[in-house]
């Protein structure tokens, strides 16, 4: 087993830094592509809890494996539809940085 | 004994990959740069999932993620952004509002986990390979994940219909 000797906390310690900075990162950019790269980080971070949950606490069920497989598979559509959007908007306002797409705000 | 310390080396590697690249990505300055950590935050991720023995996970993480999601967010930076383009430092206020939520986040959920007393469960570990892998995604019931895997068959073709009419040039 590859993981003998690592304590589970040492992985959810290392999925709480990474979701915090995906956090930090979806408050701080600016720039629509970097804030979809911080949710990426965010949904991978949880992929993370999932999985060693399963592995560490339920190891006789398969629950954590498959929810990550699901999560995996609705980031790739969310990417998708995002990116598209993202195209839209720079069609139209000739720019991706979210302080200048305000128009519906007034 | 030397298995055990060759373990713990390799998550150190892993883990410290994926919190350095995931700083990296969300403070780098130039855009192209930060697809690419964030392709090796993604990476370190599949070999965390490699060493819980779950090797349909990594594979499906590196095919899925650093192939598709990060060649698609790569593929989008080329058509709106100048490569060479550097963005803006990040203006103080917003800086310090975004590290003290974070911090406090992580201040707050590191104190939960870490006096929280974990139960290794020591039932029989499950063989994660193709056939039960396929079994659980098709059949009902207990370990059953049909349900779920049609839903997201349905949300996969609605999100890819709804790509290409949102990508798609208006007729004047």
């Amino acid at each position: 087993m590859l993981f003998e000797g690592i304590p589970i906390e040492y992985f959810l310690v290392t999925s709480t830094i990474m979701f915090f900075v995906g956090v930090f990162g979806f408050i701080t950019r600016e720039n629509i592509i970097t804030i979809l790269m911080s949710i990426e980080l965010i949904l991978n971070s949880v992929n993370i809890n999932f999985v060693v949950f399963n592995r560490f606490l339920f190891p006789g069920q398969l629950e954590g494996h498959f929810f990550s497989l699901f999560v995996i598979a609705v980031a790739a559509a969310e990417a998708a539809v995002a990116i598209a959007i993202i195209i839209n908007i720079y069609r139209r306002f000739n720019t991706i940085e979210v302080d200048n797409v305000d128009e519906m705000k007034n | 004994m030397e298995a055990i310390l060759g373990n713990q080396v390799m998550f150190v590697i892993f883990s410290a990959m994926i919190i350095t690249f995931s700083i990296l990505t969300v403070t780098s300055k130039r855009i192209l740069r930060a697809a690419t950590f964030l392709l090796f935050v993604l990476l370190a991720t599949a070999g965390l999932y490699f060493m819980l023995n779950y090797q349909f996970l990594a594979a499906v993480q590196i095919t899925l993620y650093a192939g598709g999601i990060v060649v698609l967010i790569i593929f989008s930076i080329l058509l709106t952004s100048h490569i060479d383009h550097k963005f803006d430092p990040v203006p103080a206020r917003k800086l310090i509002m975004g590290v003290i939520t974070a911090g406090s986040g992580i201040v707050v959920t590191l104190i939960t986990l870490l006096s929280y007393d974990f139960v290794p469960n020591r039932q029989e570990p499950i063989a994660v390979n193709m056939k039960t892998i396929g079994n659980s995604l098709l059949s009902y019931g207990d370990n059953g994940y049909v349900l779920p895997f049609e839903v997201i068959s349905v949300l996969l073709l609605a999100a890819m219909i709804a790509a290409i009419v949102i990508a798609k040039r208006k007729k004047v």
